[in-house]
């Protein structure tokens, strides 16, 4: 019996330059940020403050700092797909062997939909909303600390496939029977399988975190309809969330089962359906798209009624349109494969659901521009990320509903037109999106605003780069040419691909920018200081805190008489005649820090890489620790820690600009 | 946090009075529920079982019996009421129920659909039936 | 001067509903939390069902569940789990009117039916694998050990969070957090009961007739 199941030297791909030589770049990274704070002896503050941290708001920047982290990775991946296909045309073969290449590009997927896209999405969902609806922190802090080092887990067990073993080479959504046993005999689609399902845990208990905070958690008068948008938003994507992840999680199951235990749901050998996977992963993904784009238009919605000085035009309408998007996002899945054999009716009520879905996002479109309609329009870096979003996903969703025909979708179905459409709506909603936010927010997290210069250079490089990038993929798909070719032999198609490449290197640009706007920022941080907590002139309750926000929030939870509390009460406060009060402090109780999240996730690490190699002792191993973990959390005495009134007095003695409103 | 009379934990129920009384009044909710659940069950195996119904009808009235022990269990054993304190409950409930039914449903009728549409011909059958 | 007013200066008569009167108590956020982790556990189990549905002709000429499935066994492991759900409702009493007596009694019965119930299902499969009829021959089977399989694992997982549970309430006695967690472990169990009404309806009694 070999102790170390299938793994082996062997597994580390030395036959591979490139591998290797990212491999290498990706350990000296790590080696050189881990050996830094080892160096500045910064271990037990991080320990302290950050790693164990079941506070909201630590979380929500430890996830968008993994996004950000994996927006690298999965850009370069970008660059080598754009690399690769700019010059294998004829006779010339690129750089990237196949095998290679379906790794890039089912590894770009991946990384760009579960460890950039969401952990974004989750990690400002994560920061704002309890700030917004006025209350101190998640219905379950620690759970909400479990979830961040769960999905930190797949990503490292993600990149871990890069030094050992090898990534799936099936696409990011690994079909049967290519996904099978038979076809996929490796380690790549096992690395797939199990990162996705740990991190899916973690994404599932965020989904409860939220849809119980929302409904259970705000602040004393704030009812439904006077919560802020970006807290609708964020309601309807975490039932999405819980709604479609256990879907996912069962699909996923069915799979390994078949390629660990020779079970056959997918296989055709044993009478399997592999029709049946694409039908059940596609019943999550579509939502999973809206899981994405739902929390990125309450993101908009919030900057645009802020930096045009007005309130949001038509709430009730925005609101009702977030939550029917929510409901019809269970109802268009078979879109994605209208191709695959099914009868006209069946096709023809998923296309014209499809073409339904797109007027509740219509009403949002137009009422944010009847926001900017009679406003005094502030034109930041997050409203420049908005307007350029409105132009790009309004193209994009027409693209969309053009390919909701079912007979036009037969011709572009896996075309690079549909690459392009769904490039079109994610980089124009969700990147654009959390762009928005992480410059609209960033001063509230960290105290100091971006840097403006160089904050709207990256946005016109990474404006002009997307249209230069994809729109030529709109072209190629109509000339024929299909997604996820490593070469080609049209040489018609080349000089539209070139132009793509020249796209992405001004994308590129655009990331280069974002990374000296965030260096400069660092260093120009007393210029950039937000002293008052309102940088902006905001609405929302986030802006009445310090900033950053102290541990605990609000040292007395505000009471809320009207939408856009915040603007409500300033106003208020602005008449002649209210008075200042002076408050009375009272110790506040907040929940403990935990090693729980991090200590789960070492486990699960283990866990994960253990059934991938098939070291079955070392997995047992992983399961038990975990179980141990849980049980020392049941065990724990204390579960919270008193502030006392004098530390919190303190605070905002120190800080009298804020209370001083 | 404020403890108001409004809103009610989903399988909690409000203790009515003191303890024994509460206790007993209790005891008997679930007792009515089992015995309940229990004439359902055994229904259902009859059904199943029995000669005297139609046959095609058979599997709906053995759906109505379960959802029939389902609602059972949800009012007796988990105290899911229509109050308006239990309202967030209902309403969770609901779009649990509307997410399972369209998954299932439109599950079956896109698989069965496909597998009429793409069946293969009687030789492929035979070829691919082999292990 | 600060917007944040106490909130023992708002009267209660002036918060007109639950929407308006703030964050709500412990056990209310646990409990919904919870349910909403049952309610996405059950849209998983739906994802299995629905697989099941799709599958249950596909027999590649081995048996079908008319031929491998015993009504008596069914019937039985039913009336444990049943049985159990009763107990652990006599059980949650007990909790509530801090009957510790209850509580332990209440808790061993609970899980001596729900072994029982394992061992029952534990014992239909070794029979179905002695006879061939294994998971790895037919997509039928991988889907019926699938689901039943997802359904006894979420049993078994109750029931070390009952011995778990009984640890707690020895060493720490019934405080709030403990009955907490006696909530959601009640809600867990009867919604594992709720799902195996529609297992045993949809796989055992529709697939025993011809």
């Amino acid at each position: 019996m070999n102790l170390l199941g299938k793994l082996s030297w062997s597994a580390v791909p030395f036959d591979q330059p490139i591998v290797m030589f990212a491999t290498a770049l990706m350990a000296l990274a790590v080696a050189f940020v881990l050996g830094w704070v080892t160096r500045q002896g910064y271990w037990p503050y991080l320990w302290r403050e950050w790693l164990t941290s079941v506070d909201h708001k630590r979380i929500g920047v430890m996830y968008c700092v993994l996004a950000l982290i994996m927006l690298l990775r999965g850009f370069t991946d970008a660059i080598m797909m754009r690399a690769q296909q700019a010059v294998a045309a004829g006779d010339a073969q690129g750089y990237l062997p196949p095998e290679h290449f379906d790794q890039v590009f089912s590894a770009h997927g991946t990384i760009m939909i579960f460890f950039m896209a969401m952990p974004f999405v989750i990690g400002l969902m994560n920061f704002v909303v309890p700030l917004q609806l006025g209350v101190r922190d998640m219905a379950f802090p620690t759970l909400n600390s479990v979830a961040l080092w769960l999905t930190a887990s797949g990503i490292l067990l993600t990149n871990i496939s890069l030094a050992v073993g090898e990534f799936a080479k099936t696409g990011w959504v690994a079909y049967p029977p290519l996904s099978e046993l038979q076809f996929s005999p490796g380690v790549g689609v096992d690395y797939y399988l199990w990162s996705l399902q740990i991190s899916g845990v973690g994404t599932l208990m965020t989904g409860i975190n939220f849809v119980t905070t929302i409904l259970k958690m705000r602040a004393p008068g704030m009812g439904y309809m006077r919560m802020p948008v970006f807290c609708w938003t964020a309601l309807a994507s975490n039932l999405l969330i819980v709604a479609a992840f256990p879907v996912l999680t069962a699909t996923f199951a069915m799979l390994l089962l078949d390629r660990y235990l020779g079970f056959h749901f997918f296989s055709v050998a044993g009478q399997g359906n592999p029709m049946m996977y694409i039908n059940l992963f596609w019943v999550w993904g579509h939502p999973e798209v809206y899981i994405l784009i739902l929390p990125a238009f309450g993101i908009f919605s919030e900057v645009i009624a802020t930096f045009s000085g007005k309130p949001l035009f038509g709430y009730r309408s925005m609101v009702a349109a977030t939550m029917v998007i929510c409901v019809l996002s269970f109802l268009v899945w078979l879109h994605h494969f209208f191709t695959m054999g099914a009868s006209a009716d069946v096709n023809g009520f998923f296309g014209v659901m499809t073409m339904i879905i797109a007027v509740p996002t219509g009403v949002k479109v137009f009422n944010w521009l009847f926001t900017m309609y009679g406003g005094r329009i502030r034109f930041t870096v997050p409203v420049l990320w908005s307007i350029g979003f409105m132009v790009t996903f309004v193209i994009g969703g027409m693209t969309g509903v053009l390919m909701a025909v079912p007979p036009a979708d037969f011709q572009l179905h896996n075309s690079l037109f549909l690459v392009a459409h769904f490039h079109n709506v994610i980089i124009g909603g969700v990147v654009f999106g959390v762009m928005a936010g992480y410059n609209y927010w960033f001063p509230k997290a960290f105290g100091f605003r971006l840097d403006e210069r160089w904050g709207r250079a990256s946005f016109w490089c990474w404006l002009v780069g997307f249209y230069l990038a994809f729109m030529p993929l709109y072209v190629l798909g109509l000339m024929g040419m299909t997604r996820r070719m490593q070469h080609y032999d049209n040489l018609a198609w080349q000089p539209w691909l070139l132009l793509a490449a020249v796209g992405v290197a001004v994308i590129l640009a655009g990331i280069v920018c974002q990374v000296i706007q965030l260096a400069v920022s660092i260093r120009d941080r007393q210029q950039l200081r937000d002293a008052t907590g309102d940088p902006w002139n905001g609405r929302t309750l986030e802006w009445s805190t310090s900033s950053p926000p102290p541990a605990w929030n609000f040292a007395v939870l505000p009471t809320v008489t009207a939408i856009d509390a915040f603007w409500n009460s300033k106003s208020a406060l602005a008449k002649p005649g209210t008075s200042a009060q002076k408050l009375e402090y009272e110790p506040i109780e907040m929940p403990m820090n935990s090693a729980t999240g991090f200590v789960t996730a070492f486990f699960a690490v283990v866990t994960g890489f253990a059934l991938i190699w098939h070291i079955w002792w070392m997995a047992g191993l992983g399961v038990f620790g975990a179980f141990l973990t849980m049980l020392a959390f049941a065990f724990r005495d204390r579960e919270e820690v008193e502030i006392p009134a004098s530390r919190i007095a303190q605070f905002y003695r120190a800080r009298p600009a804020e209370i001083a409103r | 946090m404020t403890d108001m009379p409004y809103d009610r934990a989903p399988g909690y129920r409000p203790r009515p009075g003191d303890t024994e009384e509460a206790t007993s009044s209790g005891a008997f909710v679930y007792t009515i529920g089992l015995l309940l659940a229990v004439l359902l069950t055994a229904t259902s195996f009859w059904v199943t079982n029995t000669s005297l119904l139609w046959g095609p009808g058979i599997p709906l009235g053995l759906a109505v019996l379960a959802i029939a022990q389902m609602g059972v269990h949800l009012v007796f054993f988990l105290h899911i009421t229509t109050g308006p304190d239990n309202t967030n409950n209902v309403l969770a409930l609901a779009f649990g129920v509307l997410i399972v039914t369209l998954v299932v449903a439109g599950s079956l009728w896109i698989m069965t659909d496909l597998n009429s549409n793409m069946m293969p011909s009687a030789t492929l059958m035979n070829m691919h039936m082999d292990p | 001067m600060s917007i944040a007013v106490s909130i023992d200066e708002i009267h209660r008569d002036a918060l007109p509903g639950v929407s308006e009167a703030g964050p709500a108590a412990k056990r209310i956020v646990v409990g919904y939390g919870f349910w909403i982790f049952l309610l996405s556990d059950i849209v998983m189990f739906s994802a299995l069902f629905a697989s099941y549905a799709v599958l249950v002709h596909a027999t590649a000429g081995g048996p079908t569940g008319g031929q491998l499935f015993n009504q008596v066994s069914v019937a039985i492991e039913t009336a444990c789990l049943l049985a159990s759900s009763y107990t652990c409702g006599l059980m949650s009493l007990a909790v509530r009117s801090r009957r510790y007596v209850g509580v332990y009694s209440g808790a061993v019965v609970t899980f001596a039916l729900g072994a029982a119930f394992l061992a029952l299902e534990l014992r239909e499969f070794a029979g179905m694998i002695a006879i061939g009829a294994t998971p790895q021959r037919e997509a039928f089977l991988s889907a019926f050990f699938t689901l039943v399989g997802c359904h006894g694992l979420h049993v078994a997982g109750g029931l070390i969070w009952l011995a778990v549970m009984m640890a707690q309430v020895a060493v720490k006695g019934l405080r709030a957090n403990v009955e907490r967690r006696f909530l959601c472990f009640s809600l867990f169990w009867h919604a594992l009961d709720i799902i195996w009404v529609a297992l045993f309806t949809v796989v055992y009694l529709m697939g025993v007739r011809p």
